[in-house]
C-alpha cells in the first residue's frame, strides 16, 4: 500500500463525518440551562421554608443528585443525555451519574471489589483534580492575604 | 494444500461447510437481517446474571445448533476454534467448557471469524481433523463495559463509532463434500497507520481489509468481479468508505459487488447505531447466517468473506500506541443450483 500516514490521516478525516455541533449546542444549552432552571425554582422553594440561603441550597443539590440517581437507576439519564451531552455532564446531576452508573454496572463483581472498588472509575479524575485545585487555590489566596 | 504466491493457500481438497449457526440479540432481531437468525433474544441478558455470562451461553447456542445441523455429536468434532472480545477469551471458555471438544483459543478482535474458519479449514482440508467448528461471539454489554463506559452513563458516541452486536456464529468445517466449500485462505498482515481513535475503528482497521484484499488478487490472479459479492466484516460506514477509495485509486473496482456486514446487520438510519455494527458476534452471525442461507439457495456462487479486527488495548492506547488493524480472508463457494433459475 502506497499512502502515509499523514495521507491516510487526511483521508479518514475527511471520510469521518463530525458532530452537528449546531444540534449539540441548542441540546445541550435547553437541557442544561432546564437542570438550572429546576435548581433555581427549588432553591426558591426552599427558602420559603428554611429562610437560610446556605441551607436552601444544600438542599437544591442533594435534590438534584437524588434525581439524577434515581433517572440513572431507572435508565432514563443516558437516553435524555446521548442528545443533551454537555448539558446533562456539567451540571451537579453529571456527576451523580458518573458515580451510580459505574456501581450499578460492577456489582456482577461483588461489593468490594465491583461496586467499591469501581465507583469511582469515571468521576476520580474529577475529585483528585478538583480537590488539588481546590488545595492550590487555598495556598494561593493564604498567601496573598499574609501581605 | 498449496501455497499462491506470497500469502494465499490453496485447499486441495476444499473444506466444506456442514452446518451452521447463528444467534442475536434484540436490537439485530428488530434489523433487516432478522429473519435469517437461527433465533433472536429479546432479552439481552438470555436470563443469566452478568453479562458475559449471557454471551457465553449465546456461543453455546451457536455452537450446539451448527453441530446439531450438521447432524454430528460432539466427540465428532475434533476441534473447536473459539474467540472473542473479552479479555481472556472467556465468553468462549465459559461458553463451550462443557462440550469436552480439543480447543484453540484465538483473538483477532472483530476478525476472529474468518481466523477460526480459516484454521478450521487448513486442518480439514490438511488431513488433521475430519470434522472442526468456528465460532465467535459479542455482546454489547460485556463490550461497554470492558471497553468504553458503563451502561448507564450519560456520555455522548461519536458518528464514527460503531455498535458491537451482540450474536454470535458458528460453523462446522468437515472433509465431507456439501454445497458450500472454502477455497482458498489468506491470512493477514498487521497494518497501522497511526489511526488511534478508539471511536474510530473503521477508519483504523479499512488499510488492513485492504491489505488482505489484495494479496489475495495478487496471489490467486482472481479479479473483484470474479466474485457475486466482496464482504468485509465491520468496517463500517467509515471504513468501507475508505476501502472502497483506497481499492479503487489501486485499480480495484469493488462498486458492483461490495457490502459490509456492519452496515447490513442494522438498519443504519433507523436504529441509531451511528457508523454501523461491529463485534466478533456481527461477522460471525452475518456469514453464519444469512451468507451461508444465500449460499445454500445458491443466490450466491461465490463469496469473498475479509473479516477486519482493531487489535485494540484501552491500556495500549492510554500508553499512545495507535491502533493495529488485521484482516483474514476466505473465499466461501457454492454448488448449489440458484433456486429462482
Amino acid at each position: 500500500m502506497q499512502i502515509s500516514e499523514q495521507q491516510y490521516k487526511k483521508m479518514y478525516e475527511k471520510a469521518s463525518p463530525n458532530s452537528n455541533i449546531f444540534v449539540d449546542c441548542l441540546w445541550a444549552f435547553c437541557v442544561g440551562g432546564a437542570i438550572c432552571a429546576l435548581g433555581q425554582a427549588l432553591g426558591n422553594l426552599y427558602m420559603t421554608m428554611v429562610q437560610d440561603i446556605q441551607v436552601a441550597r444544600t438542599w437544591v443539590s442533594i435534590t438534584l443528585v437524588g434525581l439524577a440517581a434515581l433517572l440513572t437507576a431507572l435508565g432514563i439519564y443516558d437516553n435524555l443525555a446521548k442528545h443533551a451531552g454537555a448539558g446533562t455532564i456539567v451540571p451537579i446531576t453529571g456527576f451523580a451519574n458518573s458515580i451510580v452508573s459505574p456501581a450499578m454496572e460492577f456489582k456482577s463483581e461483588g461489593l468490594v471489589l465491583g461496586v467499591g472498588a469501581k465507583m469511582f472509575t469515571v468521576a476520580g479524575p474529577v475529585l483528585v483534580y478538583g480537590t488539588t485545585a481546590s488545595i492550590i487555590y487555598g495556598l494561593i489566596l493564604y498567601i496573598f492575604h499574609l501581605y | 494444500m498449496e501455497r499462491l504466491g506470497n500469502y494465499t493457500l490453496k485447499l486441495n481438497p476444499p473444506a466444506y461447510v456442514r452446518g451452521s449457526g447463528s444467534f442475536a440479540g434484540k436490537k439485530e432481531g428488530e434489523g433487516p437481517l432478522a429473519d435469517y437468525f437461527d433465533a433472536t433474544h429479546d432479552d439481552t441478558t438470555l436470563g443469566e446474571e452478568s453479562w458475559e455470562k449471557a454471551e457465553a451461553k449465546l456461543q453455546t447456542e451457536a455452537v450446539k445448533t451448527a453441530i446439531q445441523k450438521a447432524h454430528l455429536k460432539n466427540t465428532d468434532i475434533q476441534y473447536i476454534f473459539a474467540g472473542d472480545l473479552l479479555n481472556q477469551c472467556i465468553s468462549s471458555t465459559y461458553g463451550l467448557r462443557d462440550l469436552g471438544i480439543p480447543f484453540l483459543g484465538q483473538y483477532g478482535a472483530c476478525s476472529t471469524m474468518a481466523q477460526g474458519m480459516g484454521m478450521a479449514s487448513v486442518f480439514v482440508s490438511g488431513g488433521a481433523a475430519e470434522n472442526t467448528v468456528a465460532v465467535t461471539s459479542s455482546h454489547f454489554c460485556s463490550a461497554e463495559r470492558q471497553f468504553r463506559f458503563p451502561l448507564e452513563y450519560g456520555g455522548q458516541r461519536t458518528p464514527t463509532a460503531q455498535w458491537t452486536a451482540t450474536a454470535a456464529g458458528a460453523v462446522v468445517m468437515s472433509s465431507r463434500p456439501s454445497p458450500i466449500s472454502i477455497q482458498e485462505v489468506t491470512f493477514g498482515r498487521m497494518t497501522d497507520l497511526g489511526v488511534s481513535d478508539a471511536n474510530n475503528m473503521g477508519a483504523a482497521m479499512a488499510p488492513a481489509a485492504v491489505r488482505t484484499l489484495t494479496d489475495y488478487f495478487t496471489d490467486t490472479g482472481h479479479m473483484p468481479q470474479d466474485f457475486d459479492l466482496i464482504l468485509t466484516g465491520d468496517l463500517g460506514y467509515v471504513g468501507s468508505t475508505l476501502l472502497r477509495k483506497i481499492m479503487k485509486e489501486a485499480g480495484w473496482d469493488l462498486d458492483n459487488n461490495y457490502n459490509d456486514c456492519g452496515m447490513m446487520i442494522y438498519d443504519r438510519k433507523k436504529q441509531d447505531v451511528h457508523a454501523g455494527g461491529s463485534g466478533c458476534g456481527c461477522s460471525g452471525s452475518v456469514v453464519c447466517g444469512y451468507i451461508m442461507k444465500q449460499m445454500l439457495k445458491g443466490a450466491l456462487h461465490d463469496v469473498l468473506f475479509a473479516a477486519t479486527g482493531a487489535l485494540m488495548s484501552p491500556t495500549a492506547l492510554q500508553q499512545g500506541e495507535s491502533i493495529v488493524g488485521i484482516s483474514h480472508l476466505v473465499h466461501l463457494h457454492s454448488d448449489a443450483p440458484n433456486e429462482l433459475a
